[in-house]
């Protein structure tokens, strides 16, 4: 499990003072069909990007809510990691970004791919944006691709 | 806050008619925040499907997160 005393005291502090979102109520899309006949598409909030694409900005206020499109033929081994925070250890997405964005392990597993997934950069303490507009924007963009289930990998 | 963020966009995505399996880092997170479904990991921050380069172990977490899409008693939170 991951656990808070990995972190420095001040990032405890903050967590435990945080303003945690609730969603109420939880809402449930039920799967309609088999997974292997359903469109899958991969979601990381691993700040990963490919190398012509602009890097996450560390500097908006809050976190930057953008994402980035990684076509289902991108190579996962070109990824950058572009993610602002310094409560853990980057080394380890930085050598293998299937460690939070398993493309060439869903590639494997003999699914239905949807023709693209997406990367946001996940430190967000100020998610109004995110909940308002991009993701919004993302799931639209999920839709029109016929998208009908989601993994979602945090880091 | 990753967790927080796959979170609140696994909601968005639902409410469209997208269903969703978040992997989750920090349980006591997902139990304040409540995604639709998620899958606990045992694996420090950084680290959200075990170990780079270890393909067997990314592949046996993915396949306990995606196990759990069929589901429809949500919020649930199953443990790896």
């Amino acid at each position: 499990m991951g656990d808070v005393s990995e972190f420095s005291l001040a990032t405890r502090l903050f967590l435990k003072t945080y303003r945690w979102r609730r969603i109420d109520p939880v809402p449930c899309a039920p799967l309609r069909k088999p997974l292997a006949e359903a469109r899958l598409a991969l979601i990381t909030t691993a700040g990963l990007h490919l190398p012509d694409q602009p890097p996450f900005d560390n500097d908006v206020r809050g976190g930057d809510t953008s994402y980035r499109v990684i076509p289902n033929d991108g190579d996962v081994a070109t990824l950058r990691e572009a993610h602002r925070s310094e409560t853990f250890d980057h080394a380890g997405v930085q050598s293998d970004p299937n460690l939070a964005f398993p493309l060439d392990r869903l590639r494997e597993m003999q699914l239905k791919l949807a023709p693209r997934h997406l990367s946001f950069m996940g430190s967000i303490t100020a998610p109004g944006r995110l909940t308002s507009s991009t993701a919004r924007d993302a799931a639209q963009l999920l839709i029109d691709d016929g998208v009908e289930a989601t993994l979602l990998v945090p880091i | 806050m990753c967790n927080q963020a796959v979170s609140l966009i696994a909601a968005e995505l639902e409410r469209r008619g997208i269903t969703t399996v978040c992997v989750i880092l920090l349980r006591e997170i997902a139990e304040k925040v409540r995604p639709p479904r998620a899958l606990a990991v045992p694996f420090r921050h950084g680290f959200p499907l075990g170990k780079p380069h270890d393909a067997p172990l990314q592949r046996s977490v993915i396949e306990a997160a995606l196990a759990l899409l069929p589901r429809t008693d949500v919020p649930l939170i199953a443990q790896l």
